[in-house]
């Protein structure tokens, strides 16, 4: 194998590796402000592409990716208003049991709202047949808008929790409610922000995606199923480790194409989930101790 | 003396069981019984997870999982042809024990392959393996954990079996000879059989009902439900949690093994649709319409919401229905439609849904509105 | 009853005042519910689901009423129907499914089959072999069905063959795997071609471009392993050598690594099996990477969505297909040219999207039940099975059917033309 087919699988790697962040990112942020794992998280990403389709027809297409990232967001404010917060004190198995409720019926809606037929946004620069070449290997520009997109939003979330008010207040939250609440932090609305952040993010992923991996109605659940693999992996709560384990599994995926049959690329993730979760079920690059106390 | 008070229910069902037998056949729509028959072996599944959610109060993600290597085994066993080996000395020795058979196909062709009991002891042996393979190291996971690693079981088994050539691929196994269970009985789908199967499958539901029901009852029982109350306070009484937990994991994964197993006989077909996730899913979301603890409700729903989604009444809404009514109960009537007192049940369903509706709250005085307003954020330590 | 004033209704109203609303509310909305309930059971006789066109719902409920109004009119022919129209393979069982429905329609219009209106019953199998075979039960046993058309997966019909067989009922499947005809079954009948006749169009094509060296990627699903497998069978009898054969699983998102292996053994050409929207990924990705190779598709590309979604890239790809996609370029004497354009214009006027060769499948099915029941001249299940048999000559979407005793699906290396795709439109190929 010379060095272009290396880079060549590389960036097919680190292409999958980084959608399947993003769909971590968002677990994470719920995750760590609610203490819930919120099962459509993938639909999200579905529905932010669906709805910046149909609007492409009439506007531009940065309109219409702003108007359905916004439109989203406030989507998945409302989930968290209408579902969600009755029962937020409730066990953990009735969570998860609403969270998948929940996702089959946006699945659906979205099934008998739209068509079963696959759609795409159209690419942001370039067309389906233009070509960047790097060390010799060839990839889509979009490729390039993914990696960005996806940093852009790694950091913007990290200035967000680290320099903002509402970002520090959202990390109290996670840490201890009651103190929080003590200190003036209107709590409920803390657990809606981050709904609503978590469905913007997947949204705007969801439509930097849309032209490499073409968008369909029932997309969201293996999406949120590797999502959840690599939050995982990371270490729940912990979103830039869940990037690197996004990325980390991307190659995984790529180096197993290359050396076995590609037809146990599926297997991989399914595979490393359970030896994550055997192992070293608080995630790779979180220290045990650490974890140990996080988890629930 | 064993109070027989627990029991009425079960002789409740078999009055009416032969009931309904006798109404479907007098008014000649025997048909009906092909749907019921199907949606108790899936009931069988769901009595096994309502154990395991409900009392043990573990979640499980995977159950189809379960009912795919029962009916894939059963399946495999009893299609596979050996009769290139007819002369092995060890395949006489199998066929004068009967344990292997000689049959002809719908198509004419002779087939050698295993006899129904020797494949489905197999089958459960197989099934209970592999829980408790799965079972050593997953159960001591918790939550979150414990749903995502369940999830990722019935994933592997998916794909195994999408992608095992011998197993059909995607187009499942065909063929599946009947099961006869006694000489003068047999698990078969065919009409001139449909009445003797309605019998079974109740029988089969019924017997795992009194099975569970006796579980429930006994010193197992109140260690699963102590623990399910409060995993520490159990361990620290003494009660060896892991082993509960692992127990009812292999036991609720014998139940499915069961249901499919009898379910590919009945069909006379498995196809890898029986193992995807939605499957699984629409199992946990029956125990919880149910009741996540209440054996007879979890029973009902499953009877009758397959029973109306195999019959096609929800056309193309199917899962929409189900995700709604999941999403419903969850908010409104947690602990089951059937756990209300009956005459109370709708009105109190009714009474929350408006209130919900106009206030965004719910009047839930079980959970405790002052409890609600200390601790918005009880990262799910609450039972509830 | 919590303390504060009754929520989102803040200071206006006390909590009294809420309580009371709430109980006319609560009265009127059980009143509401039972008038929507009484309603919606009037409606239950016929359990099509319910569709995006409205107008396909109606004629299809009110075809038996006129004719049980008027009884010096024949009786209808119930025929079934089992489609994926939701469900993994619903880019499948939806086409066949509206298909279905506007063709019993335009029938009944004019007048039925031989004075029969055609009663059609839609189920939604969802794609799920144990559904389709309790429907298939249903339809079989409690509607008494003289056939059933669908279902739309091999799987499926494989599930529900038996059935159907022991049950005397006719099934015209619009699943193309092999083994639903072989072993044959006299009740048993396809409609879709024969995958090892697409594959030997492929062939033929690579050898007139000379090609020798492919490259073979299929998708994990019925479809693409048939396919696969007929491949790997003939292409020795073509003189080429399948260097390197993968399969992806079929809600794949990313093609480039199974791709970049193809491209490390420097192929000549890639054929991709598939009948998903991966088709277009296929396409995509390999000019992505800069794999510049012919790239050759399964029959199972014939929609216009998997062109518009793959954009440039699927220029000059090479397929064999139903004319269906082609019907306004064939030559005016072609005998197909005539049904393909009624087909295509009607399902797409009625519609509003693009006719695909799917659909077409259950047009064909039900235009040989038709047929079948016209020439027989009675709707007895074994004599319109034994017309079956002996029909000749039959233009549908798919080719021109000639069934025989032994021939179960009536089509051959001929109903498929070789297609491309120029400029974003699928055109004939031709040789250069």
């Amino acid at each position: 194998m010379n060095f272009p087919l290396i880079v060549q699988y590389g960036l097919s790697g680190i292409t999958v590796g980084s959608i399947y962040a993003i769909v971590a990112v968002g677990f994470n942020i719920i995750y760590s402000t609610t203490g819930i794992i919120n099962f459509a998280q993938g639909e999200f990403l579905i529905i932010g592409a669906m709805t910046a389709i149909s609007l492409y027809q009439i506007l531009p297409l940065w309109l219409a990716i702003a108007l359905a990232v916004i439109m989203t967001t406030i989507l998945g404010g409302l989930m968290e208003v209408v579902f969600i917060r009755p029962v937020r004190n409730a066990s953990v198995l009735r969570l998860i049991v609403i969270t998948i409720g929940l996702s089959i019926l946006i699945r659906e809606a979205m099934l008998h709202i739209w068509d079963e037929q696959v759609h795409s946004l159209p690419y942001f620069t370039g067309t389906s047949i233009s070509t960047v070449t790097i060390l010799g290997a060839h990839i889509s520009p979009q490729v390039l808008w993914v990696l960005g997109t996806s940093a852009v939003i790694v950091a913007g979330l990290t200035i967000f929790f680290r320099f903002t008010p509402t970002g520090r207040a959202m990390r109290a939250c996670a840490d201890d409610p009651m103190a929080a609440c003590l200190c003036g932090i209107n709590d409920r609305w803390m657990v809606t922000l981050s709904f609503m952040l978590s469905a913007g993010i997947g949204a705007l992923a969801g439509c930097v995606i849309s032209p490499v991996t073409q968008t369909q109605y029932d997309m969201g659940a293996p999406l949120a199923i590797k999502g959840f693999t690599v939050a995982i992996l990371g270490g729940l709560g912990n979103s830039m480790a869940a990037v690197a384990a996004g990325l980390l599994l991307g190659l995984l995926e790529a180096f197993v194409v290359s050396q076995f049959a590609s037809v146990y690329k599926e297997a991989v993730a399914i595979v490393v989930l359970l030896l994550i979760l055997v192992f070293r079920p608080t995630g790779l690059f979180v220290r045990r101790e650490i974890g140990a106390l996080r988890a629930a | 003396m064993i109070p027989l008070r627990r029991y009425w229910p079960v002789a409740a069902s078999v009055v009416a069981v032969i009931v309904l037998q006798v109404a479907l056949s007098l008014t000649g729509a025997t048909y009906y019984m092909t749907q019921v028959a199907m949606s108790a072996y899936y009931g069988l599944v769901v009595i096994g997870l309502c154990l395991l959610m409900g009392y043990a109060g573990q979640v499980s993600l995977g159950h189809a999982g379960f009912f795919a290597i029962g009916g894939y085994t059963v399946a495999y066993m009893t299609t596979v042809n050996l009769l290139a080996y007819r002369d092995v000395p060890l395949m006489r020795l199998l066929q004068s024990l009967h344990l292997v058979v000689r049959w002809q196909n719908l198509y004419g062709a002779d087939v050698l392959s295993f006899s129904p009991w020797p494949a489905f002891i197999t089958a459960l042996l197989l099934a209970g393996l592999i829980a408790l393979l799965i079972g050593v190291p997953v159960i001591r996971l918790k939550g979150h954990y414990l749903a995502m690693a369940t999830l990722g079981f019935g994933l592997i088994i998916y794909r195994v079996v999408l992608g095992t050539k011998g197993l059909g691929q995607a187009d499942g196994i065909s063929n599946v000879p009947p099961f006869h269970l006694l000489p003068w009985l047999q698990v078969n789908g065919r009409p001139p059989f449909r009445i003797q199967n309605y019998y079974i499958a109740w029988a089969t539901v019924l017997l795992a009902m009194v099975l569970a029901i006796n579980l429930v009852h006994s010193r197992v029982g109140r260690a699963l439900r102590s623990i399910h109350q409060n995993e520490e306070a159990a361990h620290s009484l003494g009660v060896n949690t892991y082993r509960y937990k692992l127990a009812i994991f292999v036991l609720s994964a014998l139940f499915a093994a069961v249901g499919g197993a009898m379910m590919t006989h009945y069909n006379g077909s498995i196809g890898p649709s029986e193992a995807t996730v939605m499957k699984s899913i629409r199992y946990v979301a029956i125990v919880a319409i149910g009741g996540m603890a209440n054996l007879w409700g979890a029973m009902i729903m499953a009877i009758l919401l397959n029973f109306l989604s195999l019959r096609g009444v929800f056309g193309t809404f199917d899962d929409a229905v189900f995700g709604a009514i999941l999403i419903a109960i969850m908010l409104l009537a947690p602990q089951g439609l059937l756990r209300m007192p009956k005459w109370h049940a709708v009105a109190s369903v009714w009474r929350k849904g408006t209130f919900y509706f106009f206030a965004r709250k719910l009047p839930d005085a079980a959970e405790g509105s002052e409890k609600s307003r200390m601790s918005p954020f009880s990262r799910g330590g609450s039972h509830g | 009853m919590p303390k504060e004033s009754g929520g989102w209704f803040g200071p206006w109203w006390s909590e009294r005042q809420v309580c009371m609303g709430m109980r006319y509310v609560r009265i009127l909305s059980v009143a509401l519910a039972g008038l929507v309930l009484v309603g919606s059971g009037c409606k239950k006789s016929t359990p099509a689901p319910p569709t995006k066109t409205t107008p396909a719902k109606a004629p299809a409920a009110k075809a038996p009423a006129p004719a049980a109004q008027k009884p010096a009119e024949a009786a209808p022919i119930k025929v079934g129907a089992i489609f994926a129209v939701t469900g993994p393979a619903a880019n499948l069982g939806a086409p066949e499914q509206k298909t279905a429905e506007m063709f019993v329609e335009q029938i009944n219009q004019a007048g039925g089959v031989n004075g029969h209106k055609i009663t059609l019953l839609v189920k939604d199998s969802g794609g799920v072999s144990a559904t389709a075979l309790s429907l298939a039960k249903q339809l079989i046993d409690e509607q008494k069905v003289l056939a059933i058309i669908g279902p739309s997966t091999s799987g499926e019909t494989m599930a529900i063959k038996d059935a159907c067989q022991e049950g005397k009922t006719i099934l015209l499947s619009c699943a193309a795997a092999e083994t639903i005809v072989n072993p044959l079954a006299s009740y048993i009948f396809k409609t879709p071609q024969k995958d090892s006749d697409a594959a030997r169009r492929i062939f033929e094509t690579m050898k007139d471009k000379g090609i020798t060296k492919v490259g073979v990627i299929s998708s994990s699903d019925g479809f693409g392993n048939a396919g696969a497998a007929q491949l790997a069978k003939l292409a020795p009898e073509y003189g080429v050598t399948i260097a390197i054969a993968e399969s992806y699983a079929a809600t794949e998102t990313d093609l480039t690594g199974v791709l970049t292996k193809l491209k490390g053994q420097d192929v000549q050409a890639v054929v991709d099996w598939t009948i998903t929207p991966a088709q277009s990924l296929v396409a995509k990705n390999m000019k992505q990477i800069g794999l510049n190779v012919p790239l050759f598709q399964s029959h199972g590309f014939g929609n216009i969505k998997y062109v518009q979604a793959g954009g440039e890239a699927t220029n000059g790809t090479i397929f064999p297909c139903g004319r269906l996609l082609v019907a306004e370029a064939l030559p005016g004497t072609h005998p197909q040219k005539q049904v393909l354009l009624k087909y295509k214009q009607d399902y797409e006027a009625r519609y509003k999207e693009d006719a695909s060769t799917f659909g077409g499948h259950a047009y064909d099915a039900l235009l040989i039940l038709t047929e079948a029941v016209k020439k027989a001249g009675s709707t007895e299940t074994e004599k319109v099975r034994a017309a079956i048999e002996t029909l000749q000559g039959v233009v549908g979407t798919g080719g021109v059917f000639n069934f025989s005793p032994t021939d179960h699906n009536g089509l051959n290396k001929d109903a498929f033309e070789m297609l491309t795709v120029e400029n974003g439109r699928f055109v004939l190929y031709t040789k250069k």
